[in-house]
């Protein structure tokens, strides 16, 4: 999916990377508060959406060559955040709707969610 | 003996929240600088992250130092924090002493030192309480055909 139908499809405002966002496609997408979470799970090259606004969530998501974050329910990532996005050039979508209803849109429209494997014990 | 590594090395704050990352950061551009394989680059960077996260919230800071060898990485983590009592609790997924102000910024999930595992090819974990905690983690290069006598390395 591209980058520009998720922006779209959630009726969401691009806070950094308008000029970057036209190139992106993404496939996986993975949603989590959980910074451990997501560098457990998220596939590389996967979408992340997350309700935490602080700036190790940008941290997150450069380590794992995350190609853009998507913010949900109208939470603006901290000025913080959103000048390591602009540093490392990864796009910043905020999304006014819930993260349910966010990842429900783009699940319908055919993004892929990254697979978790079984828990031992 | 082998030829000596590139050592780089870095000190970690403790308790200073914002700063989590940057040490791995600049690991994870040298390691690109140094032609390492992507994916080996990724993984050896989630490793160093967790660390860095978990000297900065659980140990009041430490020292993460990474050597380079031909055919692979050490990383090799120290700090003087206050122990993991009981190591084998401490890996299991989801164990996490990490507090609700914690959590709230998107630390604790307790999969620190399991993803730390999965990364790499093999983890050591040593721990006194009341003395600290160190922490030895290899990861492997594939070894790489072309990189012999076809194309200079
Ligand atoms: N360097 C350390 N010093 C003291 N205790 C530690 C250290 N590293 C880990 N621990 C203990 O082991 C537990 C599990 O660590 P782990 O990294 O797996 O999870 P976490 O840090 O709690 O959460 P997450 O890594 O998912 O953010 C921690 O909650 C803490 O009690
Ligand atoms: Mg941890």
């Amino acid at each position: 999916m591209k980058l520009v139908d998720v922006v779209r499809f959630t009726n969401a405002e691009i806070l950094y990377g308008e000029e970057l966002i036209g190139a992106i496609d993404v496939e996986y997408a993975y949603g989590s508060d959980l910074m451990s979470d997501v560098l457990a799970f998220a596939r590389p090259g996967s979408l992340l959406l997350t309700g935490l606004t602080n700036v190790q969530i940008m941290r997150t998501a450069q380590m794992l060559d995350i190609p853009a974050v998507v913010f949900v329910r109208g939470k603006r990532p901290q000025d913080a955040a959103i000048a390591l996005a602009s540093q490392v050039k990864i796009p910043v979508i905020l999304s006014r709707l819930s993260m349910f209803e966010t990842c429900g849109i783009l699940y319908r429209e055919g993004l892929l969610p990254c697979s978790i494997p079984d828990r031992e014990v | 003996m082998g030829p000596q590594p590139y050592v780089e090395r870095y000190v970690v704050q403790g308790g200073v929240f914002d700063a989590i990352g940057e040490a791995s950061t600049q690991l994870k551009s040298v390691l690109k600088m140094l032609g390492i394989p992507s994916d080996i680059t990724r993984r050896a960077t989630v490793v160093a992250y967790e660390a860095e996260m978990n000297l900065v919230i659980h140990a009041g800071g430490g020292e993460i130092t990474a050597s380079v060898f031909p055919d692979r990485l050490e990383l090799f983590v120290r700090d003087e924090g206050p122990g993991i009592p009981d190591i084998p609790l401490a890996m299991k997924e989801g164990y996490s002493t990490a507090t609700d102000e914690i959590r709230e910024m998107g630390f604790g999930a307790g999969m620190g030192l399991p993803n730390m595992k999965r990364n790499s090819d093999s983890l050591d974990v040593r721990s006194e309480v009341g003395k600290g905690t160190s922490l030895f983690a290899v990861i492997r290069f594939p070894s790489d055909p072309v990189q012999q006598p076809v194309k200079e390395g």
